[in-house]
């Protein structure tokens, strides 16, 4: 006899029952988020301590995004800068643009570019890595010979996201305003040293401040949808490409929304 | 055929499972499982596929939760032990994955470094050095120290994770499948290997296969498993001696001509 057999498939349950089903498996998921991200401070501050893989995964996450991160920020310090031009002249006004520019960048577009990016490039990478693990039983191996996979590969992979995408974000900043200078300096002729002073005197200490908040939030975000996707994962090796897509998906929504949710507490600060 | 290990102690019971059930939603796979593995015992597991094999080895090793009845490993109650315990009572059971498992990341030395830098603190480089050529020489692999596990076949795969799993000395040793998907040469290796272990480091085993030429040769008991309970159990030949349709299947299917 095949026990497969003994299965009773959803169709000769009634409907009531699928529907509370369904509703049992959307709470059982919630509550296995909250479990997973108390778990991770549960775990962070006690040793064992896992350095090496630590630092291997800061180098996977810094390092290895340099080289896009460096490309992208350019164009978009360059493009952003050309494309802002024509309505500022338009009020006579070319010479805010450094002011601009260092605003749109330091408040938003260098924390958003940066944590969209390193959701394609980290968050993917973490979940297909993890979800082929846990495919492969290699978790499972990990616990059997009494090591915990939790703090081997998640807490590592979350500090690691934690750390540098504030980093990162500093860098994309950095060159995007880099960018945005040599579009200046070619059409307005502005020097380096009054680049920089405008684009300083533009922003705020609270910017700063909030800048940085977001790319935390960002980090840890990126690296704990990689990994519970991953962590989580169904079995088969269908389950690894769901865990590598819908940690991109879900970590770049979820990133949408705290920029959101950072810009209403900032502006109600600035208010008062 | 194999000569049944004269060391085995029938008063020190390893492992001890009574009335054990194990469901996955409405489905139940192990439905009334008693077993005793006794200490220097090669046991062999037989059963088709999706019985329930792999379950019950996770469920001894603590990956898996039973829903009902008592466990009772190297003289501690599985179910109610603290997650430190149960890692300690972990150090002593090896567990030889269906598929390996090994980590894919690192190298065959690291995978094998893995568990030692962790558990055995007291060891210099020197020394966990040494416990790894030890090991590999066992299974007779010293020249892949530093592959990556991709690099290395199936059957070598196979050799190096039971290496990973032996190479802090376990008392009890779990193989899911050692054989499966293997030429009949690798084969017969891998069933002197898993003899091999048993003489050198008096381990007790629990050996998973649908493959009965390695049930033959390394099993000093024998059980079956049908509809999620033992049914038959004894030495290799009284296993068979039965007129059970489904078990004679079982063993014609093996030895078709
Ligand atoms: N984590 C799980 N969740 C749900 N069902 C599971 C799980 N693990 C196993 N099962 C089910 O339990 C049954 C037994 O699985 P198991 O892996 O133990 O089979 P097996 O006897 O080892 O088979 P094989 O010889 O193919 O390895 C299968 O039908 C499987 O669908
Ligand atoms: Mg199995």
């Amino acid at each position: 006899m095949d026990p497969s057999t003994n299965k009773k498939t959803p169709e000769t349950s009634t409907s009531k029952y699928v529907i509370s089903r369904r509703f049992d498996r959307i709470f059982l998921e919630i509550h296995s988020i909250y479990a997973f991200n108390l778990r991770f401070f549960k775990e962070v501050f006690f040793p064992p301590y896992e350095f090496k893989e630590i630092i291997k995964q800061c180098y996977e996450v810094g390092v290895r995004s340099l080289p896009l991160i460096s490309v992208t920020a350019f164009i978009i310090g360059i493009v952003f800068t050309n494309q802002s031009r024509p309505s500022l002249r338009d009020f006579g006004a070319t010479s805010l643009l450094p002011a601009l520019i260092s605003v749109a960048i330091v408040r938003a577009m260098g924390p958003l570019v940066t944590a969209i990016i390193a959701s394609g490039r980290v968050g993917s990478s973490i979940g297909a890595e993890l979800g082929s693990m846990r495919v492969t039983e290699q978790i499972d191996a990990m616990e059997v010979s009494a090591t915990n996979p939790y703090k081997f590969l998640v807490v590592s992979r979350v500090l690691a996201t934690t750390f540098m995408i504030p980093a990162l974000t500093m860098y994309t900043t950095f060159v995007a305003l880099l960018g945005g200078y040599l579009n200046v300096h070619q059409n307005e002729l502005t020097t380096i040293t009054t680049f920089f002073t405008q684009v300083f005197d533009a922003i705020t200490f609270l910017d700063i401040i909030a800048s940085s908040v977001k790319s935390v939030l960002f980090g840890f975000t990126i690296g704990m949808v990689g990994c519970y996707k991953g962590y989580n994962s169904s079995k088969g090796t269908e389950g690894v490409g769901k865990a590598a897509n819908s940690s991109v998906v879900t970590a770049m929504f979820l990133v949408f929304i705290e920029e959101l949710l950072v810009m209403q507490v900032v502006n109600a600060i600035r208010a008062v | 055929m194999k000569k049944i290990n004269p060391n085995i102690n029938r008063d020190d019971k390893v492992i001890a499972i009574r009335g054990l059930q194990k469901a996955f939603d409405d489905f139940e796979v192990l439905k009334c499982v008693d077993l005793d593995l006794y200490k220097g015992e090669n046991l062999v597991v037989l059963g088709r596929s999706g019985t329930g094999k792999s379950v019950l080895i996770k469920i001894i090793s603590g990956l898996l939760q039973a829903d009902e009845g008592e466990l009772n490993v190297l003289g501690e109650d599985v179910n109610n032990l603290t997650p430190r315990q149960m890692d300690a009572l972990r150090l002593k059971i090896g567990f030889s994955f269906q598929n390996s498992a090994l980590y894919d990341s690192m190298t065959v030395k690291e995978n094998l470094e893995f568990p030692l830098v962790r558990h055995s603190k007291q060891m210099n480089q020197h020394d966990r050095d040494r416990v790894i050529d030890i090991v590999l020489e066992a299974v007779g692999l010293s020249q892949a120290m530093h592959q990556m596990p991709s690099e290395l076949s199936g059957g070598q795969r196979k050799r190096i994770g039971i290496a990973r799993t032996l190479i802090l000395r376990p008392e009890i040793m779990l193989y899911d499948e050692p054989t499966a998907g293997l030429d009949p040469i690798t084969c017969i290796e891998i069933n002197k290997l898993i003899n091999e272990v048993q003489r050198r480091f008096n381990t007790s085993s629990i050996i998973i296969t649908h493959d009965l030429t390695c049930a033959r040769a390394v099993g000093d008991r024998v059980v079956m498993l049908l509809d999620g309970e033992f049914k038959r159990q004894g030495t290799f030949d009284e296993v068979f001696a039965t007129e059970d349709e489904r078990v004679k299947a079982f063993y014609n299917y093996n030895f078709i001509d």
